[in-house]
């Protein structure tokens, strides 16, 4: 055989064919990133920016209607309007007797009714106040089938990231990008770095993936995903099933990644395969082979890899207004001692906004509210956790307690099981579908200075209210905590309960 | 976006000094000022927490620096570093615009915000730390008279009656943008063959897409 000098046999091939198919094979190995950005990539710009297609644009109310009338008034129209999707979230009332207008802000009313309006003369799909299928676009969206592995997906909301969880290249971009979105078809985009965290292992009893997500967060920084594209892996991750990978991947932007993955595996096959939207049924087959090649090859290079061990993961809560203030529930409060240079300005700032004392145990803070809703938490999943921590039990006297499921499906299906009744048994508040009080949008909310136990994903000074103090929990720690007026984490025994 | 677009090639103004770092969207625009389902209609709004005694009845604040006399009609804010950081709203950069702002000189930009400026027609220029003090020392003598100049073209800041001057540099598509006043969107349509090609190919890849 006629040596090529390419050191085959040092690779015990003999073959040429098989080489040239190696040879070919190492330059391509591709991340589930790369795969899908070179799917949607039309034209590269040569100057580190592409111009990438985009499959389907979502918004909202709150940004989304400004984004139509600026399209309107440039008397342009979207290339695709039945790709577009409006739905009513976050200004909208969560009162239990809403009415279709009502707002929780005050003026807020011009929201819905303007979005409404432009969304109708644009042509694009209504997901209304008064529609079955309201709710918040990022539990909507999945739930609906709208979200299909392998999709390019922007929306003008910076927690559209959780929609990776099915393998979409998810995008929360601002409101001049979804214009463009939507009058061209394709966004300029820069192609990130990427990074892989791979979680392996089994579980605490009673860790979530929320946890798993401020564990992360809190041992590599707020900024620690430094706005790159990142994919979550390992065995621990595998085991989620699809609403505790939304939950984690809607955490990513607060770990300040670009944007959240996970390779779509049998699991998602069977998510997507049961949602409501019909239309690509008949193309199951089809879409089988095209999702087959979304994952990394193996070999495929990160600029950063992350490895982390599940079962280092505690049950999780913050205590001051960065996600990255959080520690173990069973802890306490790191003392002054314990921070380092720029954390210790961040974290004695924190102290005085949230009111708490370096080295405090949780369970010595006294709550006045709790809230289980968002679209970290707001799922059904989500509501059973809480459910079996509540069931019987009645929330502490001087706590404000209110669960707003994160859409109307969610909030029906959780009625079918005689969930609403646990709630409200318990002294929560069971309200109407929207972002509620992950927010403060003006109108009713916590009272200056409570300290609220809250299942949302951001504890930015003002998050919740005006002087509002938030710790953001797990479902069950949050109803846990409600119970006992007091930060705690739920017995793990009720909760093996639900899991299994 | 319903923002008029002026080609930015030189520009010549009156600069004001906000030397503070991590000025956020809800300090530039508070949350309560966006009322309306509009790009237009924030400039009022802009630095609302600062600029008015109480938001309601709107009595300027004298001593903060817009509401300075030798400051009127400021289109360069000079500021720290991290400027625009937190929530993505784009209300920011249209609250800034409608106030006459055409260029922000800062330490360093929020990455959203920063992305945002260029197609809403404002310069986001950052310098060091030290260049930016010794350019507000200069503007500080004399406001009205000394003036800051910006050639896009050269990515220069020039100050009038001063010899010395800074260098800068800016994203080759912002430049573009803002030297033709162009819309991205038009822009981008410059290759609706492109794209034309794409969609058809991909209808027929994956017609699930496209339902
Ligand atoms: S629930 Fe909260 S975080 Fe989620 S989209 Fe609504 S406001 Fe944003």
């Amino acid at each position: 055989m006629r040596c090529f000098g390419c050191l085959c046999c040092y690779n015990n091939i003999t073959n040429w064919n098989e080489y040239q198919f190696l040879a070919e094979e190492s330059v391509a190995l591709r991340t589930l990133f790369d795969k899908l950005w070179d799917g949607h990539e039309v034209r590269d710009d040569g100057d580190g920016a592409s111009l990438v297609a985009i499959d389907r644009v979502f918004l909202h109310e709150r940004t989304g209607g400004v984004a139509l009338k600026s399209l309107l008034a440039s008397n342009r129209a979207p290339v695709d309007p039945s790709r577009v999707y409006s739905v009513m979230d976050h200004i909208v009332s969560f009162a239990p007797d809403r009415a279709r207008d009502d707002a929780r802000s005050p003026g807020g009313e011009v929201f819905i009714t303007q979005t409404r309006e432009m969304a109708t003369k644009a042509g694009v799909n209504i997901i209304d106040t008064d529609d079955p299928r309201q709710g918040i676009i990022h539990v909507v969206a999945p739930e609906l089938g709208l979200v299909l592995p392998g999709m390019s997906i922007v929306c003008p909301d910076s927690h559209t990231c959780s929609l990776g969880a099915l393998g979409a290249l998810a995008v929360g971009v601002g409101t001049g990008d979804v214009e463009h979105a939507m009058a061209t078809g394709v966004l300029r985009l820069k192609k990130p770095a990427q990074m892989r965290i791979v979680v392996e292992g089994e579980l605490k009893p009673g860790v979530t993936a929320k946890d798993v997500a401020l564990h992360i967060i809190a041992k590599f920084g707020a900024d620690g995903g430094r706005l790159r594209a990142i994919e979550f892996a390992g065995s621990t991750i595998r085991n989620f099933d699809i609403e505790a990978r939304l939950t984690l991947c809607n955490m990513a932007v607060e770990f300040a990644a670009f944007t959240a993955l996970i390779a779509p595996d049998e699991k998602t096959l069977a998510y997507v395969r049961s949602r409501p939207n019909e239309t690509f049924a008949e193309y199951w087959d089809k879409c089988l082979t095209d999702w087959a090649r979304l994952h990394s090859d193996e070999g495929a290079v990160f600029e950063e890899e992350i490895a982390i061990d599940a079962a280092d993961i505690e049950v999780m809560a913050t205590w001051g207004t960065s996600p990255e203030q959080a520690a173990p529930v069973s802890w306490r409060i790191p003392v002054r001692d314990e921070l380092h240079g720029a954390q210790t300005a961040k974290a004695n700032a924190a102290f005085s906004y949230m009111g708490v004392v370096d080295g405090e145990d949780f369970d010595t803070l006294r709550i006045n509210g709790a809230f289980i809703g968002s679209c970290t938490n707001g799922r059904l999943s989500d509501l059973r956790l809480a459910a079996a921590v509540l069931k019987g039990r009645k929330v502490a006297d001087h706590v404000h307690a209110v669960c707003v499921p994160g859409s109307k499906a969610v909030k029906a299906a959780a009625e079918a099981e005689g969930l609403d009744k646990i709630f409200t048994e318990a002294g929560f508040v069971w309200g109407s579908p929207g972002c509620a009080m992950c927010f403060y949008a003006g109108g009713e909310t916590f009272a200056p200075g409570a300290r609220i136990i809250s299942s949302t994903n951001r504890n930015f000074e003002g998050r919740q209210g005006p002087s509002v103090r938030t710790h953001l929990a797990s479902p069950s720690t949050v109803a846990a905590s409600a119970i006992a007026g007091r930060i705690v984490a739920a017995d793990p025994a009720i909760l093996k309960v639900v899991n299994s | 976006m319903s923002v008029v677009r002026t080609s930015f090639v030189r520009h010549e103004g009156v600069a004001a000094p906000l030397l503070r770092d991590n000025i956020d969207t809800d300090q530039i625009i508070p949350s309560r000022e966006m009322k309306k389902v509009d790009s237009s209609g924030l400039g009022e709004g802009l630095f609302a927490g600062w600029r008015y005694r109480s938001p309601q009845d709107r009595a300027p604040n004298p001593d903060f620096i817009l509401n300075k006399p030798v400051y009127d009609g400021a289109t360069i804010l000079l500021s720290g570093a991290n400027f625009g950081c937190g929530s993505s709203r784009e209300h920011a950069v249209w609250a800034l615009r409608e106030y006459g702002f055409r260029c922000v000189i800062a330490v360093s930009f929020g990455s959203i915000f920063q992305g945002n400026c260029a197609r809403n027609g404002i310069l986001p220029i950052a310098l060091k730390r030290e260049e930016i003090e010794e350019i507000a020392r200069h503007v500080e003598a004399d406001p009205a008279a000394h003036h800051v100049n910006i050639d896009l073209k050269n990515e220069r800041v020039e100050l009038t009656g001063q010899s010395a001057d800074y260098s800068f540099s800016v994203d080759p598509y912002d430049k573009r943008l803002l030297l033709h006043g162009a819309d991205p969107i038009d822009l981008t349509l410059q290759n609706k063959p492109v794209i034309d090609s794409y969609l058809s190919e991909d209808r027929q890849n994956r017609p699930w897409i496209y339902v």
